[in-house]
């Protein structure tokens, strides 16, 4: 097939699961907080809150987009385009599977394949501080300048451990392109061990992961180290001036870094798109079951109802959706491409599930707090971290 | 197409080159210069050293001119006024820069007289393990140096921030 129809065809199918991903990410952080708290979380908008994105992205569609006086305009409109550019182009770069053939046409599941993926990735993630910083510059407003300020520094200092915790499974995989790096994970130790970065001999890469997940919490600017935004003590920080739409794109920007970064961790360190246990154990039945259990969950609640007046009627088709899932999945025609995307969305979901839950459980840094951890700690440890791989690679491969 | 993303790119490093000059701020300074960088990253893409193009964008857009930022942001430096220009700089300028271009142009004839063009997607040898292996063997020697002279500055630095705190 032609390859621009190719690519576009791809580019729609990728910008659409990515954008309703972003939205649904908000519903599924709201929720998950909620019940951390022992609340409903959003329930009035369809059934238990499913349509809430829908109305929030209405609303912020058509409230008034105020600009301020005494902002620096070109600056204050550029920023939020900045924010939600840099963070939007990082998706082109991820493999979501293995190349496959759908209907004839053999493809790789990702948008592109550079031989510097990854540098490219961290380029993205390092000119995403220019929206949130000059945002804050340009709003003419103390408490923005402060979070701008706050902002630039921390992800200056967190870049570093952020590239070391990487450079130390890449000295494994032997290379920079996301392709090979997760390509390089295939196959299992002993027959049932994974041969993923974070269990890979010669050294496993439970450290780097660790490091890498920590300075990723602290480049989406995610609690504990959201001081740009701290409520309590900046109103709302750099976004203060902001808002109707150009509101919606610093917070769609924050959402697309935290799914690159799950994405990143997922490819680099978990195996990508390979599954936890060889497919002769059966992992090729574990999404089936999966969805058969949902299902089967759904259908008890919808028989046993809690009282709620809607859940006799919605909880039944749910189990349905969840049911034509579980049957998908068993068809051999479409395994081949469902089923690492699965394993892929899995482990992405999982990262993605953490952020939200360590967002529930730990209060902020204080600033002073925040550079001594990046500086007295995260780096040298990514330092030791990283000679110590290379010691050991060097020693293995000779 | 190369030629055109080329010119193109040329033309906004140019612009925002003049645009640095011309701007009074620091920051619209500042952010013309992230574009000039910007526009050189898809020069160096252009021209094959892929390697080069994310360091570029990584090192000087991502990281110094991050930095450049925070402190003209910490300074709340504002616009500067111009001074009196010198008669001198305002007769002579415009024929002083006619004057460097021609004798630049002119050496750059002399000592390279054979027009060699670039071919766009000719090199091939930019990726980041090509760039790695060279570094390591052939120009291993350049390397440690300036990575000595980096080591060098940066103590300068700490030993001259200390006398500051005292």
């Amino acid at each position: 097939m032609n390859f621009y129809l190719l690519t576009l065809a791809k580019f729609a199918v990728v910008m659409a699961v990515f954008m309703t991903t972003l939205a649904y990410l908000q519903w599924v952080e709201r929720k998950v907080l909620a019940h951390i708290q022992l609340r409903p979380g959003p329930y009035r908008v369809g059934p238990h809150g499913l349509l809430q994105p829908l109305a929030d992205v209405i609303k912020l569609l058509t409230k008034e987009g105020f600009i301020p006086a005494g902002v620096v305009k070109p600056i204050y409109l550029l920023a939020p385009v900045l924010a939600v550019g840099t963070s939007l182009v990082a998706i082109a770069v991820i493999p979501f599977g293995p190349k496959v053939s759908i209907l004839g046409v053999e493809t790789y599941l990702q948008l592109t394949d550079l031989n510097i993926g990854l540098l490219f990735i961290l380029a993205a993630s390092s000119l995403g501080v220019y929206g949130i910083a000059l945002a804050g510059w340009a709003s003419n407003n103390k408490y923005a300048l402060l979070g701008g300020l706050r902002s630039a520094a921390q992800m200056i200092s967190y870049e570093l451990p952020l590239a070391l915790a990487l450079a130390a499974p890449l000295l494994l995989l032997n290379s920079l392109s996301l392709r090979e790096v997760a390509e390089s994970q295939a196959g299992y130790y002993f027959g049932f061990l994974p041969r993923w970065a974070i269990l890979q001999a010669p050294f496993p890469q439970i450290f780097s992961f660790v490091l890498f997940l920590i300075a990723g919490f602290a480049e989406c600017n995610r609690i504990p180290f959201d001081l740009p935004e701290a409520e309590n003590e900046l109103v709302a920080g750099y976004h203060t001036e902001y808002s109707s739409l150009t509101f919606a794109s610093f917070f769609m920007a924050e959402y697309a870094n935290m799914v690159t970064m799950c994405c990143v961790a997922a490819t680099v360190f978990l195996g990508g798109w390979h599954a936890p246990f060889p497919a002769e154990y059966g992992s090729k039945y574990i999404p089936s079951l999966l969805f058969l259990l949902a299902a089967g969950i759904l259908f008890y609640h919808a028989a046993n109802p809690s009282g709620r007046r809607w859940d006799r009627y919605s909880l039944p088709v749910f189990g349905v959706v969840f049911l034509g899932l579980a049957v998908l999945f068993l068809i051999p025609v479409f395994q081949s491409v469902l089923i690492p995307v699965f394993w892929f969305a899995a482990k992405a979901g999982g990262l993605l599930f953490v952020f939200i839950w360590i967002r529930g459980t730990l209060p902020r840094f204080r600033y002073d707090q925040l550079m001594r951890f990046a500086w007295g700690f995260l780096f040298p440890v990514a330092v030791v971290n990283l000679l110590v791989t290379a010691f050991l690679a060097a020693w293995v491969a000779k | 197409m190369d030629l055109i993303l080329f010119l193109v790119f040329a033309a906004i490093a140019v612009g925002c080159g003049v645009n640095l000059v011309v701007q009074r701020h620091p920051i619209s300074s500042a952010l013309s210069l992230i574009g000039v960088m910007g526009s050189l990253a898809v020069l160096y893409l252009l021209l094959g050293a892929e390697f080069i193009a994310a360091a570029q964008l990584i090192v000087y857009a991502g990281a110094i001119m991050v930095l450049f930022l925070f402190v003209i942001m910490l300074l709340n430096a504002g616009v500067e006024r111009g001074v009196d220009k010198s008669r001198l700089a305002r007769w002579l300028g415009l024929p002083l820069l006619a004057l460097f271009l021609g004798m630049v142009s002119f050496l750059v004839r002399r000592f390279y007289p054979d027009k060699v063009s670039v071919a766009f997607g000719g090199f091939t040898g930019g990726g980041p393990a090509d760039v790695g292996r060279k570094l390591f063997t052939e120009y291993l020697l350049p390397f440690e140096a300036a990575s000595v002279l980096i080591l060098i500055a940066i103590l300068g630095a700490v030993v001259l921030a200390r006398k500051e705190i005292d």
